[in-house]
C-alpha cells in the first residue's frame, strides 16, 4: 500500500471540501473524486413507499451506490407508508434521535418548522441553476425568511376517465366538460348508464383533500379572509358549493365513496365500476404495467381506454391541489452538512433526471426546467400532467399562510367532513357552520 | 481422589464466615425489596415515566419540536368545547359496553362447548385462538376488504341469497360504520374470553356438578349455582382487562376507518393520535388520552374490590 503523507492526505481532502463547499456538484464531478469526511458518513434518509416502485428500486440500486462512490455517504434508505410518516417524525423529533433527512409531504415543513435545518443555501442554488422553484414550494416549504426543506417533488391529482364510456355518453375527449354544470351533467348520464364516478369523502389523506379544496375554491369558498388570520368559510359561496357537492354525490357518484381510502378508487376505476376519479398518475402506470390484468368489458387493454383532465371550473376559477414533497434536514441530526450535500446531489440534473425519468410522469419535477424534460413527450396521456407546477397555487388555509393552523384544518379532515356530513343529511347550512366553529377553534 | 479431598469435614467445622450483602439479604425486609426491584424498574421505566410524561404534556402547551409553558388545565377545557372529542367519548363508552357483552356472552359460550369432550377438541381449541393471534392490522385490513362497498364479500353473499338489492354501505354510513368496527372487535376478542372462561371452567372440580346432578339440579340450575359462582372471579379478571383494552383501542377503527366518516368512529386513542401525532400538538393529544384516565382507574377499582370481596367470602 503506497504511503500517504500528511501534505498529500491534506490536498485530496482539500480537493473534495472544497469542491464541495465551493464548486458543489459540478466541483465534485469535476475533482472526480468524493469531499472526504473524516470517517465514511453514514445517513439514514426516510421515504414514502413509492406509488412507481421503479423509482425506489432505482433509488436503492442505483444512486444509494452512486452516492456512496461521488460523496462517500452511505445511503441508508427507508421507506414506509406515507400515512406512518408523521408518526416517526413525531417520535424522531422529541427523542432527538432519527432519520437525517425526512420526505414531507405536503405542508408538513410548516408543521415541523422548529425541527428543521435552514436549508436555503441548497435550495436557492438549485433554484437558480434550474430556472426557479414553482411557486407552491415557497407556500408550503417556506416561512417567509428560509427555506424549511429541499423541494423534491409534486404529485397531483388529476381527472383519470374512462375514454369510451364517456365518449358513448356524448363527451368524446376533445369536448370533455370543463365546468362544473357539465361534468355533473356527464356523471348523471354516465351514473345512468352504471358508470359513476368514484370520489373519497373518507378520512384518507391524498385523494380528500385533492378533490375537496379545488372544489370549495372553484365556488369561491375560502378558509381565511384577506387580513390572512379571520376564519372565513361560512359564506353564500360555501354554502353553494355544499349544496352542488350533495347533488353531484347523488347524481353522479359511487356513495360507497364515503369510506373510501386513497387506493379505493384505483381498486374500483381499474375493476371497471367507475368512470372518472380524481388521482395521481397511478391508475394509468398500473393499468400500463399490466395490461393484460386491466381489461375494458370489450377485452381491450385498460390503458388504451384511459385519459387525464383537470378538475372543471366553477364560477370561482379552475384549481388543483397537488401533494408536493420536500425533504426536510432535521434539527437533531448530527450529519447535517453531509445531509445537505446529499440533497444537493440529489437535486443535481443528472441525478434527479434519471430519478424522474423512472416516474414516468407521475410526478411534476421542483423546479421550472423539469417541464422541458423528454419524459413529458414520451406518452401522450401523461401530458396533463406536464404543467402541475405551473398551475398550483393555493394550499390549504387560503387566503392566509399554509402553516400549523391550515394544517391542523387538513389533519382533522375539517373541510372534507363539512363536505361528507352534508352527504350524509345535515343541512349544507349545518355542516358549513360546524366546519366554521371547527376552523375558528384551530384558528383561535 | 482430588475431588474427595476437596470436600472436607473441616469444611463445615463452624459457622461460614458471612458478608454484609448476605447479612443483609437475611433480613426479609431487605430481600423482598431486592426481589421485587425488577418488577418496579420495569414498571417505572415503561408504566410510570410514561404516564407521569403524559400528565406534564396534558398541562403545558407543548407541540412537536418546540417545548411548551404551563398553562393549567387550558388543554382540558378546550377538550370539553371539543365536538368531535364528545363524539369520542360517546363512541369510546358505546364501543366497550357493547362489545365486552358480546364478548363476554359468546366467550362464554363458547367456552362451556369447548369444555366438552369432543372428536378433535385440541385441534379446534387450538382454532379458534386464531382471530387472536393473527396480527390485528393484519386481520382488520381483510375485515377492510370485506366490508369494502364496492368488493364487499358480505354484500356480494346477502345479494346471492336474495336478502338485499343494492349494495351496503358498511364503514360509509355513520351508524353501520361503528357496528362494522364493533363487530370486528367482538371477533377479535371472543378467543381471548373462551380460552381464559375455558382455563377457569376446568378448575371447577367435576365432582360437584356431580353432586348437584344427584340433588336434581338441571343443567340450567347447575350452571347458575355452581359454575358460574365458580367462574365469577376469572371472569371479572378476563373482563377488568377486556374493558382496558377495549377502551384504549386504536388498531381497528385507524385501519378501517380513520375515524371517519366525518368523525363518526373515532374512539379516545384516534382522536388523541390524529390531534398529537397528525398535528403535533402533542398536549392536546396527551389531554385526549388522559381522558380515558379517570374511567379506567374507576373501572379497576370497583373490579378489583368485587374481586376481593368474592375471594374473602
Amino acid at each position: 500500500m503506497p504511503r500517504v503523507t500528511r501534505r498529500r492526505f491534506l490536498q485530496s481532502s482539500g480537493a473534495g471540501v472544497a469542491a464541495a463547499q465551493t464548486g458543489g456538484i459540478a466541483g465534485i464531478l469535476a475533482t472526480g473524486q468524493a469531499p472526504a469526511y473524516a470517517q465514511q458518513t453514514t445517513l439514514h434518509w426516510l421515504r414514502w413507499n413509492d406509488f412507481v416502485p421503479a423509482s425506489d428500486q432505482l433509488l436503492k440500486t442505483k444512486i444509494a451506490p452512486q452516492c456512496e462512490k461521488d460523496l462517500g455517504i452511505k445511503l441508508n434508505i427507508e421507506g414506509i407508508n406515507a400515512n406512518d410518516i408523521q408518526a416517526r417524525i413525531t417520535s424522531s423529533v422529541q427523542s432527538g434521535t432519527g432519520p437525517d433527512i425526512i420526505l414531507g409531504l405536503s405542508n408538513w415543513p410548516q408543521l415541523y418548522a422548529d425541527s428543521v435545518v435552514d436549508v436555503s443555501d441548497v435550495t436557492e442554488e438549485i433554484g437558480k441553476a434550474q430556472g426557479g422553484h414553482w411557486d407552491l414550494f415557497k407556500i408550503v416549504a417556506h416561512d417567509g425568511k428560509k427555506w424549511l426543506g429541499v423541494p423534491w417533488t409534486i404529485v397531483a391529482g388529476l381527472l383519470t376517465n374512462r375514454k369510451s364510456w364517456f365518449a358513448e355518453a356524448g363527451y368524446p375527449e376533445d369536448k370533455f366538460p370543463d365546468t362544473w354544470d357539465d361534468y355533473r351533467a356527464a356523471g348523471k348520464k354516465l351514473k345512468a348508464a352504471g358508470h359513476p364516478f368514484g370520489q373519497t369523502a373518507g378520512h384518507t389523506f391524498g385523494d380528500a383533500p385533492s378533490f375537496w379544496y379545488p372544489f370549495l375554491w372553484s365556488f369561491g369558498g375560502r378558509e381565511v379572509a384577506d387580513d390572512k388570520k379571520t376564519v372565513a368559510l361560512n359564506s353564500k359561496e360555501t354554502i353553494e358549493s355544499v349544496k352542488y357537492a350533495v347533488a353531484f354525490w347523488k347524481e353522479c357518484c359511487d356513495e360507497g365513496g364515503l369510506s373510501w381510502d386513497d387506493s379505493s378508487n384505483n381498486r374500483a376505476f381499474l375493476a371497471g365500476t367507475i368512470s372518472s376519479t380524481n388521482n395521481g398518475a397511478s391508475i394509468y402506470i398500473e393499468s400500463k404495467r399490466k395490461p393484460d390484468s386491466y381489461q375494458t368489458d370489450k377485452g381491450k387493454p385498460m390503458k388504451d381506454d384511459i385519459f387525464h383532465t383537470r378538475l372543471p371550473k366553477g364560477p370561482a376559477g379552475q384549481f388543483i391541489y397537488p401533494t408536493p414533497f420536500t425533504h426536510m434536514v432535521m434539527g437533531y441530526s448530527k450529519n447535517q452538512k453531509a445531509a445537505k450535500d446529499v440533497l444537493r446531489w440529489a437535486s443535481s440534473k443528472p441525478i434527479f433526471g434519471e430519478w424522474f425519468t423512472s416516474q414516468q410522469g407521475f410526478c411534476t419535477g421542483p423546479t421550472k426546467d423539469w417541464e422541458k424534460d423528454p419524459v413529458w413527450s414520451a406518452d401522450p396521456i401523461m401530458l396533463p400532467f406536464k404543467t402541475v407546477g405551473e398551475i398550483s397555487n393555493r394550499y390549504a388555509g387560503h387566503a392566509g399562510p399554509s402553516g400549523r393552523a391550515a394544517a391542523e384544518g387538513v389533519t382533522k379532515y375539517v373541510i372534507t367532513d363539512m363536505y361528507a356530513k352534508a352527504i350524509q343529511g345535515m343541512a349544507p347550512e349545518e355542516a358549513v357552520k360546524w366546519a366554521h366553529g371547527e376552523l375558528s377553534k384551530i384558528y383561535a | 481422589m482430588a475431588t474427595f479431598e476437596a470436600v472436607t469435614p473441616r469444611a463445615y467445622a463452624g459457622t461460614p464466615p458471612r458478608g454484609p450483602i448476605t447479612r443483609l439479604l437475611e433480613d426479609e425486609r431487605w430481600l423482598a425489596s431486592v426481589l421485587l426491584m425488577p418488577t418496579i424498574v420495569l414498571l417505572g421505566l415503561f408504566i410510570a415515566y410514561p404516564f407521569v410524561k403524559g400528565v406534564l404534556l396534558a398541562v403545558t402547551d407543548t407541540k412537536v419540536g418546540i417545548p411548551g409553558s404551563f398553562v393549567g388545565f387550558a388543554n382540558f377545557e378546550k377538550l370539553w368545547h371539543d365536538d368531535i372529542f364528545r363524539v369520542a367519548v360517546y363512541n369510546t363508552f358505546l364501543y366497550t359496553f357493547v362489545t365486552t357483552i358480546f364478548k363476554l356472552v359468546l366467550g362464554l359460550w363458547l367456552a362451556l362447548l369447548l369444555n366438552r369432550h369432543f372428536h378433535g377438541k385440541a385441534f379446534v381449541r387450538a382454532f379458534i385462538l386464531l382471530p387472536f393471534i393473527i396480527p390485528t392490522v393484519l386481520s382488520t385490513f381483510a375485515w377492510k376488504w370485506m366490508f369494502d362497498p364496492t368488493f364487499s364479500v358480505i354484500n356480494w353473499l346477502l345479494f346471492h341469497l336474495g336478502l338485499i338489492t343494492g349494495r351496503i354501505n358498511w364503514l360509509g354510513d355513520p351508524d353501520l360504520a361503528i357496528i362494522s368496527v364493533m363487530v370486528v372487535n367482538v371477533w377479535r376478542g371472543v378467543p381471548f374470553y373462551a380460552i381464559s372462561l375455558l382455563a377457569g371452567l376446568q378448575t371447577i372440580s367435576p365432582e360437584l356438578h356431580e353432586a348437584a346432578a344427584i340433588d336434581g339440579a338441571r343443567a340450567w340450575q347447575r350452571f347458575r349455582h355452581v359454575t358460574w359462582p365458580l367462574l365469577l372471579p376469572v371472569t371479572m379478571v378476563v373482563v377488568l382487562f377486556s374493558v382496558i383494552q377495549t377502551f384504549a383501542d386504536f388498531q381497528l377503527v385507524y385501519v378501517l376507518t380513520g375515524g371517519g366518516p366525518a368523525n363518526h368512529t373515532h374512539l379516545f386513542a384516534t382522536y388523541a393520535y390524529q390531534i398529537g401525532v397528525g398535528t403535533g400538538l402533542l398536549s392536546e393529544g396527551a389531554a385526549v388520552s388522559l381522558a380515558i384516565f379517570p374511567v379506567l382507574l374507576l373501572v379497576v377499582i370497583i373490579q378489583l374490590v368485587y374481586i376481593r370481596r368474592v375471594e374473602t367470602v
